[in-house]
């Protein structure tokens, strides 16, 4: 089946969005938190942030009960169209992402979950959410699809200057693929096995983005501290290739991964006396900047690798 | 009658001759592949049930080990030892002396789902893993691992507040797995993250980390999860024949 993308539609549709900033990017992530809501603001979309939003239960609650996991995810979705009356829930963090997305496809497929979510939601006093109520979207598909690349390259202003980036999605950006139907579908979306919004929109935005083979693989993030030293090997892999490819930065979309590559770069170095350099940097903070937003603006300050003395380097802030 | 593969190359059940000549041929060496004849009798036929009772084991039957999960592995590609095909396979055949060699590296799985991507079968890979080292913490092969001391500390939090706050389950967490809090790598980490950061976002950090960060009208929905928790691990029990159920939630 192919679905064409009626990219009128969705500009229309994402211009004003439910926002889940989701736990890391009120603690860890703020930086993150803080660059989207400026490109947001920048661009003229709107964000709603949803009502009394709770965990999405990450990583871990889904090892203790996969369908307490499905029910948090849900009453997410359910805040965002029931209390906030929104149809599109952006989330940048690929946790929540993934997770949101997962409930969603759970409810529409297991009766279990189906049950279940229904019984707990019933029990906290609140409407049961449906599959179909909402859709998720990443801060990808919000900016590249909400806004386009055409607008996009008119509000950049001084560009990244062919800063050299590695992108980096990560795993949950297009893993489990059962979950995410909409990038099997071919020319139009994002791919499963070779995503690329983010090498759009930057692409856009004047970086020069290397050939990167590690795209998507792991950062052990769901074990950086269980298991720090399988971790630390995992990161190095993804920190050593980016530079072996000539990045001077790698791009991030999710904070899980971004404080992952900081942590272990550190860690690399304190433990293992391995070395590198490259840059690891939230890419609505790279777009920001692009678009003449301050460093300060975009959080740079904030991140625990500084790449401050790179930005002024290159003249980008 | 089964056999499985690993057995027969392990050193203690290879027959090795120094100098040994057949008819006038020089046949010394490793004789691996003309191994005794042998009965394998220690099956646990209940083994891939009780897996299959905890949550995300439930597919495990599907499985035509294809090997596309341990080929694709995240975790394999960093130790070989670690195996998801293989352990798939001992669980369908019950062979559980076999599975419990590797009881101290099965929790490593990373969750990266590059497995339960390509599996054709849909086995979710990543579910059994999972499965499995629940399986082996409930039946008392192994310690809590780190991973689920990880999951409890992070899960608690979520349950009780709604939400979590990270500095308090890296404290939490480290405490609760006997590390120290001032290590090298952390200290450094939280040097240069405060060194850019104006002090009015320190202010912020250091307030949620007295006054956790909750979710409005939470109470209800807390207990109604901790009921239903309660009563799917009471299960889980039943269904692995266990008279003392350590429940994760506690």
């Amino acid at each position: 089946m192919t679905v064409i993308i009626d990219k009128a539609a969705l500009k229309k549709k994402y211009k004003k969005v439910a926002y889940y900033p989701g736990c890391a990017l009120e603690g860890s992530a703020m930086p993150y938190d803080k660059s989207t809501r400026a490109v947001g603001k920048a661009l003229g979309l709107e964000l709603v942030d949803v009502k009394d939003w709770n965990c999405c239960g990450a990583m871990e609650v889904k090892n203790v009960d996969p369908e307490v996991q499905t029910y948090l995810s849900s009453r997410v979705l359910s805040n965002a169209q029931h209390k906030n009356k929104m149809d599109v829930v952006m989330a940048p963090c690929n946790g929540c992402y993934k997770n949101l997305k997962e409930a969603e496809y759970d409810l529409e497929h297991k009766d279990k979950s189906k049950q279940v979510t229904a019984r707990i939601s019933e029990k906290a006093g609140h409407e049961t959410y449906e599959a179909g109520g909402v859709e998720t979207i990443h801060a990808l598909d919000w900016i590249k699809m909400g806004y386009g690349e055409d607008e996009l390259r008119k509000k950049i202003k001084g560009g990244l200057k062919g800063l050299k980036i590695a992108n980096y999605y990560g795993c949950m950006y297009t893993r489990p693929r059962n979950i995410f139907p909409e990038k099997a579908e071919g020319a139009g979306g994002d791919s499963l096995t070779k995503p690329h919004y983010m090498d759009d929109l930057l692409a856009v935005a004047g970086a020069e983005n290397v050939e990167f083979p590690l795209k998507t693989a792991c950062c052990g993030g769901a074990h950086t501290l269980s298991d720090s030293d399988m971790s630390t090997k995992l990161v190095l892999n993804i920190l050593e290739a980016a530079e072996a490819a000539g990045a001077e930065v790698i791009a991030t979309e999710c904070p899980t991964c971004h404080s992952g590559l900081e942590m272990h770069q550190i860690r690399a170095l304190k433990r293992l006396s391995k070395e590198t350099n490259v840059k690891v940097v939230y890419f609505t903070q790279l777009l920001g900047m692009a678009m003449g937003l301050s460093a300060r603006k975009v959080g740079l300050n904030g991140n625990i690798s500084d790449s401050r003395g790179l930005m002024k380097e290159k003249g980008i802030i | 009658m089964a056999i499985h593969e690993k057995s027969l190359i392990r050193p203690e059940n290879l027959i090795t001759h120094d100098n040994l000549v057949i008819d006038g041929v020089d046949v010394s060496g490793d004789w691996s592949t003309f191994i005794r004849t042998r009965v394998v009798t220690d099956y646990n036929e209940a083994l891939e049930d009780e897996i299959s009772a905890l949550p995300g084991g439930e597919l495990i039957h599907r499985c035509w080990q294809c090997g596309s999960c341990t080929n694709s592995c995240t975790v394999n590609a960093e130790n070989p030892d670690f195996n998801p095909r293989y352990w798939i396979y001992l669980i369908r055949m019950g062979m559980e002396d076999e599975l419990l060699r590797d009881k101290d590296i099965i929790w490593q799985c990373v969750s990266c789902n590059k497995c339960t991507t390509i599996c054709p079968r849909d086995v979710v890979p990543e579910g059994v893993m999972k499965a499995t080292a629940h399986w082996l913490e409930l039946k008392g092969h192994t310690k809590p691992s780190n991973s689920t001391i990880f999951d409890e500390v992070f899960s608690d939090q979520v349950i009780k507040y709604g939400k979590i706050e990270d500095g308090e389950v890296l404290k939490d967490f480290l405490k609760e797995s006997g590390q120290p809090l001032m290590q090298d790598w952390i200290v450094q980490m939280v040097k240069n993250m405060i060194k850019g950061l104006p002090v009015i976002q320190l202010m912020k950090m250091g307030w949620a980390t007295v006054f956790h960060p909750k979710t409005k009208d939470w109470s209800k929905a807390r207990d109604a999860i901790n009921e239903y928790v309660a009563e799917e691990h009471a299960a889980q029990k039943k269904a692995l024949g266990l008279d003392e159920y350590k429940d994760a939630a506690e």
